[in-house]
């Protein structure tokens, strides 16, 4: 939000000539039959998607040239705004000339583009970056029929913002490497749900298979889980809880110290432990030989606090109590 | 510019979103800029030479509503503020303690009263929204099967904004009464078009908006019958005796007066003639094959015609239309919030894919023939153009 978002119906103002010059006049609109289709020598391909009840279908004809696979022709029928009738337009054009193979390339990102007066200024406000979108699923829709394959066969990838094209992968991994705590966050660094914001949450624009917010709660979840997994499994005396550091403090006493202070009569039993700025105290009491010893204030406990130190790789004080 | 006109055209035909200031009506506010410009609540002079049109503005709200003396008719900024100040203060003083929790109202209100009753429900409040027949009403047995003793409030509009139907206030506001349960309207597209008195139809609460009858944006009225308690929406100053904080508008105050009496003495030219042009637009418009208009024309606002056009997308529509210098409406832009089927169409039993094909005309008292009959025109030939393009025609 801000200054650009308080003052709305700042839709059409923010067409690009193009656009506008396409949905009075769109170059590509039409049928093709099937007599044409062999007139041209092609295969005839008609694809449908949207609904009228969604508000935004579309038709795309292609006459496809068997032998190349090179669309000689296409033009299309279009339910939808202007921004669905002038990428459609687009669309259509773009195809034309291209193999089956790299019209199913094209993005509605393309299209978008191909529709900007200057480079640097997108050819429809964010809003409506969603109607462009249709032209994409289209296109992949007469593929799939003129390779005879299923649709699903052509969808590398599952798409979470289909205005940006942002996939699901790319908005996990955007959140993981860059510990992103927001859905503003995940739009400024992935652009996902910058657009019609069906993504964002349920109860938008239309319904979606996936939710930014979801997406961010469970990814932040499981990174919580995994750190905690990292935590409880690891060797690194620093990140242990500190049940495991009395364990660990307590291993080693028993494999290196313990002994040590047996030839002697003595013993030493663990106490207490705490987390300081400076590292852990490790709080203990002598037994047998060892209480009153001179030494057990000096060269043992010295030796003790030495041990403990190499053997966890961790700052420690020994305090005897 | 496809259609070649010679001169552009602007007709302007979204009369339900907001109006033309009647002329009149500016120069009744002109001298409250820079001439009489105090504040009333000021007592030396600056303040008490506005109180005289203050007092002429209330006398017109009042004789406007037909409402009673004892009544009060407070001036704030729009029906937004005043459909808030009713709803929360309804909460506030019945629901937030706890003797009642239930609010009744409809599928169809303006979001000014739809999202404000869904922001109580996050308090705690329980809402029901009935959904119209297939008439696109909701009629007063619905009220009356949908109260219960927790009931606080009813909620239901006079007539819709989308359709210009009307709703049967009479009847749902006796049902009301009988059931002890407090009824507003939201009369925001009736006032002007429609007569809406007070002393006839026991509403409790009334809200309307100067700028949906020719008077100025920023300018609402709230009617709350005598006796009845409702906690100011804005605490501050002792202006609208206590009930609704902040400086008066005065030049807006003033020309909502006005208006509001140019409105209601336009009544029969209102229900005769408008109605005569809105009905020519109509039958011009039902002339083109599979269009159909949403509501019976004797259950309707005289000056609403709301239309579905098989085949073509309403904001495509809009396109054109605005191309040819006429400004009209649609109910669900393809960039609007929601792709939900407009409930209205889906009630009166349209199918699902003539939901994104509904435009909306309204018209006023300064709408002229010869615009109807252009309108119609260019109408015709968007409709053409359109469907030539469209996959679903």
């Amino acid at each position: 939000m801000g200054k650009d978002d308080l003052i709305g119906g700042a839709l059409w103002e923010f067409y690009s000539k193009k656009v506008s010059e396409r949905m009075d006049n769109p170059r590509n609109r039409g049928e093709i039959t099937e007599a044409q289709a062999a007139g041209l020598g092609g295969k005839l391909v008609v694809a449908d998607h949207g609904a009228e009840a969604c508000g935004d279908a579309v038709r795309l004809y292609w006459v496809v040239d068997a032998g190349t696979n090179i669309i000689k022709a296409a033009k299309f029928k279009s339910f939808g705004c202007g921004t669905a009738i002038a990428s459609s337009d687009m669309m259509a054009e773009l195809c034309t000339g291209r193999t089956v193979d790299e019209a199913s390339k094209i993005t509605n990102l393309e299209v978008e583009k191909a529709l900007r007066d200057t480079p640097d200024a997108p050819a429809v406000p964010p809003q409506k970056m969603h109607c462009s979108v249709m032209a994409y699923d289209v296109i992949k829709k007469a593929v799939a029929l003129y390779k005879g394959v299923d649709l699903a066969s052509l969808e590398t990838e599952t798409i979470v913002c289909e205005c940006g094209r942002v996939s699901l992968g790319t908005v996990k991994e955007t959140i993981r490497l860059n510990d992103l705590k927001t859905v503003e966050d995940i739009t400024h660094y992935t652009k996902a749900g910058g657009f019609c914001k069906s993504c964002v949450a349920p109860g938008g624009h239309e319904k979606r298979r996936h939710y930014l917010v979801d997406i961010l709660r469970e990814t932040r979840a499981e990174m919580a889980k995994e750190r905690m997994r990292a935590g409880a499994g690891s060797d690194d005396f620093a990140t242990m809880t500190s049940v495991r550091k009395m364990k660990a403090v307590e291993k080693v006493l028993d494999e290196a110290v313990r002994g040590m202070l047996a030839a002697d009569g003595g013993d030493v039993e663990l106490v207490d432990l705490k987390d300081t700025p400076e590292g852990v105290e490790i709080y203990i009491s002598y037994h047998g030989a060892c209480r009153g010893c001179p030494s057990a204030g000096a060269g043992t406990l010295a030796a003790i606090e030495g041990v403990l130190k190499q053997k966890l790789s961790h700052p420690i004080k020994v305090v005897p109590v | 510019m496809f259609y070649n006109d010679a001169k552009m055209t602007r007709i302007y035909l979204d009369n339900n979103a907001t109006t033309i200031v009647d002329p009149l009506v500016r120069q009744a506010m002109e001298p409250f800029f820079c001439e009489q410009y105090g504040n009333p609540n000021s007592l030396h002079q600056f303040g008490t030479e506005v109180h005289p049109a203050l007092r002429t503005s209330m006398n017109r709200l009042y004789a406007g509503i037909n409402a009673s003396d004892k009544d009060d008719v407070i001036v704030n900024g729009c029906a937004t503020e005043g459909n808030n100040t009713v709803l929360k203060g309804v909460w506030f003083d019945q629901i937030r303690g706890g003797t009642k929790d239930h609010i009744v109202t409809t599928s169809v209100e303006h979001p000014c009263v739809g999202n404000t009753a869904r922001f109580l429900q996050t308090l705690g409040a329980k809402v029901t929204f009935l959904p119209v027949n297939h008439d696109g009403r909701v009629e007063a047995d619905a009220v009356r099967d949908a109260i219960t003793p927790r009931t606080a409030l009813v909620s239901v509009m006079w007539a819709n904004n989308e359709t210009g139907i009307l709703f049967p206030v009479r009847e749902i506001a006796e049902v009301c009464r009988d059931a002890g349960v407090l009824f507003h309207t939201d009369a925001v597209q009736a006032i002007g078009k429609v007569k809406v008195d007070v002393a006839e139809v026991p509403v409790d609460f009334l809200t309307f908006s100067a700028h949906k009858f020719h008077g100025p944006k920023g300018a609402g009225g709230l009617f709350v019958r005598r006796g009845l308690r409702l906690p100011p929406l804005l605490h501050g100053g002792e202006q609208m005796g206590n009930k609704r904080a902040g400086t008066v508008n005065v030049a807006n105050f003033v020309g909502m007066g006005l208006a509001m009496e140019l409105a209601v003495s336009n009544l029969p030219y209102e229900d005769k003639e408008v109605r005569r042009l809105r009905d020519r637009l109509e039958d011009g418009l039902l002339s083109l094959k599979d269009t159909m208009v949403v509501g019976r024309r004797e259950l309707r606002a005289p000056n609403t015609v709301f239309l579905s056009v098989r085949g073509v997308e309403g904001e495509a529509l809009l396109w054109d239309l605005n191309k040819a210098g006429i400004a009209a409406s649609t109910g669900s832009a393809c960039a609007s919030e929601s792709l939900e089927a407009s409930p209205i169409i889906s009630a009166i039993g349209a199918g699902p894919e003539l939901s994104h094909t509904g435009i909306r005309l309204s018209l006023s008292r300064f709408t002229t023939q010869d615009e109807v009959d252009e309108t119609v025109r260019v109408f015709r030939k968007a409709v053409e153009r359109l469907r030539a393009i469209s996959s679903a025609y």
